[in-house]
């Protein structure tokens, strides 16, 4: 069922999207779509506005329902489970904009990650990972800046242990000196965990800095990948060009 | 009005009535606080909360006969039984009716509104046939009779202290609850963002129902505590789910604090002027106050401020 990635034939895959489909009400948004990704390695989707990135994002986390397909995490089948039963199997989200719990402080945030592992104290690691978030830990998550709420996000979905970490604009409406430091933190979680990063981003800069494979989605289909090495940087800012 | 009393009757009459107001708080901030969580996290408004309540109440009253007949020796002690007997029976009705109902109509306010309310009328005629339609009164245990004289003028009944201490405790509890648990961890997220709290790995239908349950089960021990102020019937619950939702908009739905604020601002405002007024005057005048104060306070009394 599931087809192998050219550029990573032979390795394990950790997540396995294959001819996935959705839609809104009778109107299909994505066609068709199969990505592979190995333990380890960070991919990046990009691609303009309205090409089905986010919606992409949101069927495999499980709040979009997908209409044909398999989604896999290390070869379990996840498609038929609700959201949180897929945070269980280790798929974790970083939503577009944030959606941190505002009223609830830095410290919770964090705890309602832990929740699905049935754990209470938040790992040493984590706060390492962002040394800001210990130091607010008190604060109400809204009151934070959006850099800091883009960590915060990060840190709520790494609390839950994950093995496939999907991130959606991770630097929209971030400042590019933060921009620079997501990456970098990116590259580290990875580098610590061992876990498949798919993020999926337009800010062209970014995804050169973080990704180790680029796929490039237009019109709700996959329509180039290329692996950092050979990637044509001419060819991709041709995709995202308006 | 205030005519015919002296200064110190008048301050007399304030005291004793602020009292009464007080143990009509403690009924109302009791029904809301199940109310609020429910509404709170769920936007479910549950029509049949004052038939919970009653619920609570004819189980306190069946527990007050059966220590009568079976357990003379312990009469003394049987609210309490009744107390936990009110708060399991209904909040075992609350999460059968959440399996059962309410969870296959969220996010169809206007539906559960009509549902919940079928409920309660399913309810209320399930009490009249097994309990009879004539109201029933709970006698209490001779400690808790009487009152205590606090001046000449002014006396307060030792039965509403003892509701007002039960209020404070469910409240405390209830606020440590949402506070320091898991589960009031996971609530809170859930209402801050639903869709988000399922995606973190919140199993939310889960605590919908322990939410449901929890509010319902507190219903049943407003019951408990409702037997001592006026007398069971199988529509009294009526009565009071209106007052208690006004309760709950007043305060502003996810807020403790503000449902306690507004639960004794609405009581209080009420006791008082019906003394000296009708009691449907008092009942205009605070449900006047409480449209102008929405009026410049949409959200309700208390809204956390944060960024959007």
């Amino acid at each position: 069922m599931i087809s192998p990635d050219k550029t990573n034939e032979g390795a394990r895959k950790m997540f396995e999207v294959c001819n996935l489909s959705a839609a809104y009400g009778q109107s299909e948004v994505l066609h068709g779509i199969d990505i592979a990704v190995a333990p380890g390695e960070i991919v990046a989707l990009v691609g303009r506005n309205g090409m089905g990135k986010s919606t992409l994002m949101k069927s495999l986390i499980g709040i979009m329902p997908a209409r044909t397909g398999q989604i896999a995490v290390d070869g379990v089948d996840v498609t038929p489970l609700a959201t949180h039963q897929r945070v269980a199997r280790g798929l974790a989200y970083v939503p577009q904009g944030r959606q941190i719990f505002g009223t609830m402080t830095v410290k919770e945030n964090i705890e309602t990650g832990l929740v699905v592992r049935g754990k209470r104290a938040i790992p040493q690691e984590i706060y390492q990972l962002f040394p800001i978030l210990a130091e607010f830990a008190k604060r109400r998550g809204g009151n934070l800046s959006g850099g800091q709420q883009q960590q915060l996000a990060i840190a709520r979905a790494l609390a839950s242990e994950p093995k496939v970490l999907l991130l959606d604009e991770p630097t929209e409406g971030i400042q590019p000196s933060i921009i620079k430091d997501i990456a970098r933190l990116l590259r580290e979680i990875r580098n610590i965990r061992n876990l498949c990063i798919v993020v999926c981003e337009q800010v062209l800069s970014f995804v050169l800095d973080v990704a180790d494979r680029i796929i490039v989605m237009e019109g709700g289909r996959i329509v180039h990948t290329d692996t950092r090495e050979h990637v044509d940087e001419a060819a991709i800012a041709r995709f995202l060009a308006v | 009005m205030f005519g015919e009393y002296s200064l110190g009757e008048l301050g007399s009459i304030l005291v004793m009535q602020g009292f009464a107001g007080l143990i009509l708080f403690s009924v109302f901030l009791l029904m809301a606080l199940g109310l609020a969580i429910i509404f709170g996290q769920m936007g479910v408004i549950n029509m049949a909360h004052g038939e919970f309540m009653i619920l609570g109440a004819y189980m306190t009253y069946l527990c007050s006969h059966l220590f009568e007949a079976y357990l003379p020796s312990l009469y003394g002690g049987y609210f309490f039984a009744a107390m936990i007997i009110a708060f399991l029976a209904a909040g075992a009705l609350g999460l059968l009716v959440e399996w059962a109902l309410v969870r296959r109509l969220y996010a169809r306010p206007l539906d559960t509104l009509l549902a919940t309310w079928g409920l309660s009328l399913i309810m209320q005629q399930a009490f009249r046939s097994t309990f009879g339609a004539r109201e029933v009164g709970v006698e209490l245990p001779q400690w808790m009779m009487g009152s205590l004289n606090v001046t000449g003028s002014i006396e307060v009944q030792i039965n509403g202290l003892f509701v007002m201490g039960l209020t404070l405790l469910i409240t405390a509890a209830v606020a440590v609850l949402l506070f320091k648990s898991k589960w009031g961890l996971q609530v809170r997220a859930v209402v801050a963002n639903r869709t988000m709290s399922g995606a973190v790995g919140i199993d939310t239908r889960r605590i919908d129902r322990l939410t449901f349950g929890l509010g319902c089960g507190i219903a049943g021990v407003a019951g408990s505590a409702f037997t001592m102020i006026g007398s069971t019937g199988p529509t009294a619950g009526q009565l009071y789910i209106v007052d208690t939702f006004l309760v709950v908009v007043f305060g502003g739905a996810q807020s403790l604090l503000g449902t306690v604020a507004s639960a004794l601002s609405i009581s209080q405002s009420q006791s008082a002027l019906e003394f000296f007024l009708t009691g449907s005057m008092a009942k205009v005048l605070t449900l006047l106050m409480v449209i102008g104060l929405l009026m410049l306070r949409p959200q309700g009394l208390f809204v956390l401020k944060v960024r959007r």
